[in-house]
């Protein structure tokens, strides 16, 4: 008797998705998907908006990677008032310097979130731990201090938007041209000295190494599982600088695949000359995919693996990160990394990355600088954006169009999960032929590994679909028929 | 000729005639206010001012005192109406204060904080409006017009006097409207003045926004009531 799991919804994510696992007579695994199956449509609504109100308003989708969509919106509308780069414009070294302040803090924190929060519990207590031990309650109870140091970490990163943006969630810093604020001395000197409790700068690092550290051990206590767990090829995507390295403000696209050549490189303006975007009438999320290359063979991963992938390293002056990076690339022998769960090791470098960027800045005397907008003549008017940043997730792209009275008429939002449809799909179908394929009884942890592999991409439903609502876990198993045969709630 | 009101039972000396919300102020005692801006002719159109006048409830701003006037601002019941009124006027639009350009300089805003209000007790009315953006340096967002017509009887033509803007329809049909040609002879700062006297973001001047960081917003830097209070008090 063929069989349909389904889980729904996948927990510990941003948004609402559920899996479906069909078996057939021998519990052998015929199909699995990943349905994204809510619906909020930002893109139409923003539509007839002011131009000038978009970075505001889109940044909305997300309560976790505000600051990447807030400042996706902004690059766009440098574009469109003719101070961006399409016009061949470079931005201000203040207004620069302060978004990327702002962004490397969100993805400080948005790390961690994902790392410590979500991820770390079944890297101690592993997949099969009872549910209720498997979550940030139970590491409080197992590990107090790593807690308060991971909860110090987040509040640090969060510190560093509210210095920039005014507000830990949804502010306000980029305008078209640049931005409304610098950073004073003494918010400079909060972060890099910490006071009332805030962690200084320094120690922010230590933590990221630990972070990096904890990975290790679990690594070391079970490589073949971790190893061995989703190996799902796919092209990896990022923004990178001229030297071919990671840059997560600006950059140009580039594609590499499972040797670390490059497919595809191009202006991220471009986008649509390179991609396309199927669908499925299982999921509101979208599957884009390289035109050249087609569905099956152009899906890309992005996000920090795909990052830690394509990047060929990073600068000198983040030595800490780039020797973590450096054991990284060693470990596939300089091939792409295509381990799902190395995705949680190449997180950790990118805390101790973002970490040692901040630093950087912060030591910067730019960030106090008066200069903070261009202002273009109302003749550089182009009418069009195209912005993109490396969100934490991965590459993100706003893409606006506004009418010359200023009304936006067409909005386009690629975001990181998106990008990752096809390859999250493709790991829900490896665990689920690695952990369910034959087994006459299945487990919660079995169905929870499926949600492991998830998890490690950070997903984020909400802003892929603009989705939204949360329900308990549902998991049900029907037979041929479709009719109920076993149901568990939680 | 000085008289004798109260005002929440406590005795306050008035001059006969002068307006309630500005007596009420002077004493120190707030009176939320969108339409009415003191100094200037009152308007008596939102009704947010509203308090109970010898027991009837009237718009302090069309209140000139007299000598004996009992007034109630802070009675529970008459400050739940004022409440009300306000919640009324976020029902009424659609307000997307999270991430409207007024932020943090609205006076809707300022006043639904002032009021204590967390949610509108009444329905959404989610009215359909259109944007008006043919003028070349502002914009209407009709979404958040709440009628106040400040801007219908203080911002005129500098040459002519004549209105620019102006209220066609009526009831729920009523839409702010603006004389496209004359908009279009405003001054950048006469522009500037129309977005400011707006007290919400219904008129909002082309490609600006946001440019005061959170913190450093008008209501952020001194509140609607600290404004409102800043005369003397006796």
């Amino acid at each position: 008797m063929s069989r349909k799991l389904v889980i729904d919804p996948v927990t510990r994510i941003e948004g609402h998705g559920k899996v479906t696992v069909h078996l057939d007579d021998q519990n052998r695994v015929t199909d699995a998907k990943l349905h994204v199956v809510e619906f909020r449509g930002f893109e139409k609504f923003v539509q007839g908006h002011p131009y000038w109100e978009a970075p505001m308003f889109l940044q909305r989708i997300c309560g976790i990677c505000f600051v990447s969509h807030h400042l996706c919106g902004a690059k766009a509308l440098d574009d469109m008032i003719g101070a961006g780069y399409s016009s061949g414009v470079q931005m201000l070294p203040t207004p620069e310097k302060i978004r990327r302040l702002g962004h490397y803090g969100q993805q400080l924190q948005s790390h961690t979130t994902a790392y410590f929060y979500l991820i770390v519990p079944e890297m101690l207590f592993g997949m099969d731990a009872p549910p209720e031990k498997r979550n940030v309650l139970g590491l409080v109870e197992a590990n107090p201090e790593l807690v308060k140091r991971v909860v110090a970490l987040r509040k640090w990163g969060q510190e560093v938007i509210k210095a920039v943006l005014g507000k830990r969630m949804h502010g306000i810093e980029s305008i078209p041209g640049g931005v409304n604020q610098n950073l004073s001395k003494a918010a400079r000197d909060r972060l890099l000295n910490g006071e009332d409790g805030l962690l200084s700068i320094d120690q922010v690092i230590d933590y990221a190494v630990e972070g990096v550290e904890l990975f290790h051990d679990f690594h070391k206590k079970h490589r073949d599982e971790v190893d061995r767990f989703a190996k799902v090829p796919a092209l990896n995507m990022s923004l990178v600088d001229d030297e071919g390295n990671v840059d997560y403000y600006h950059g140009k696209i580039r594609i590499v695949d499972v040797n670390k050549d490059t497919v595809a490189e191009f202006d991220y303006h471009d986008y649509l000359d390179y991609f396309a975007e199927a669908t499925e009438e299982w999921s509101y999320m979208k599957f884009p995919y390289l035109k050249e290359l087609g569905r099956e063979e152009g899906s890309v991963r992005v996000g920090p693996l795909g990052r830690v992938n394509v990047t060929k390293s990073y600068s000198d002056d983040t030595p800490l990160a780039k020797a973590a990076l450096e054991k990284f690339h060693d470990y596939t022998d300089g091939k792409a990394n295509d381990m799902t769960l190395h995705t949680n090791w190449a997180r950790a470098i990118e805390i101790l990355h973002s970490a040692e960027l901040i630093k950087n800045l912060l030591n910067d005397p730019d960030l106090q600088g008066e200069q903070l907008v261009i202002t273009p003549a109302d003749s550089a008017w182009t009418g069009e954006g195209v912005g993109v940043v490396e969100a934490p997730r991965g590459t993100l792209l706003h893409h606006y169009r506004a009418n010359r009275d200023g009304a936006i008429t067409f909005a386009n939002l690629v975001v990181a999960t998106t990008q990752n449809n096809t390859v999250m799909n493709r790991t829900v179908r490896a665990v689920a032929e690695e952990y369910l394929d034959g087994k006459a009884e299945i487990t919660e942890g079995m169905m929870n590994a499926i949600e492991v592999g998830i998890r490690a991409y950070d997903p984020c439903l909400s802003c892929a679909t603009h989705a939204m609502g949360q329900m308990p876990l549902v998991v049900s198993v029907f037979d041929s028929n479709g009719a109920l045969v076993d149901e568990q709630v939680r | 000729m000085s008289i004798r009101i109260t005002i929440d039972g406590h005795e306050v000396i008035a001059q006969h005639g002068d307006r309630l919300v500005d007596v009420a102020a002077d004493n120190g005692v707030y009176i939320p206010t969108l339409c009415y801006q003191r100094g200037k002719p009152c308007l008596g159109t939102c009704r947010a001012c509203s308090v109970r006048v010898n027991g009837n409830v009237m718009a302090a701003c069309t209140v000139p005192v007299s000598d004996g006037m009992e007034v109630e601002v802070n009675e529970p019941e008459v400050a739940d109406m004022r409440k009300a009124l306000v919640e009324l006027l976020f029902a009424e639009g659609n307000h997307n204060c999270p991430s409207c350009e007024k932020s943090g300089r609205c006076e809707l805003q300022a006043v639904g904080y002032e009021v204590g209000m967390m949610v509108s007790r009444f329905p959404y009315r989610f009215p359909v409006r259109e944007r008006e953006t043919a003028p070349e340096k502002l914009w209407l967002e009709r979404d958040r017009c709440i009628f106040c017509q400040r801007c219908v009887e203080f911002v005129r033509d500098k040459e002519t006097g004549r209105k620019i803007f102006s209220i066609d329809h009526r009831g729920t049909h009523a839409s702010i409207e603006v004389d496209v040609a004359l908009a279009n002879k405003m001054p950048d700062e006469q522009v500037r003045e129309a977005a400011e006297l707006c007290p919400v973001g219904c008129i909002i001047e082309k490609g600006l926004g946001y440019n005061d960081p959170i913190g450093r917003r008008k209501f952020e830097i001194k509140s609607i009531r600290e404004r409102a209070l800043k005369r003397k008090h006796k």
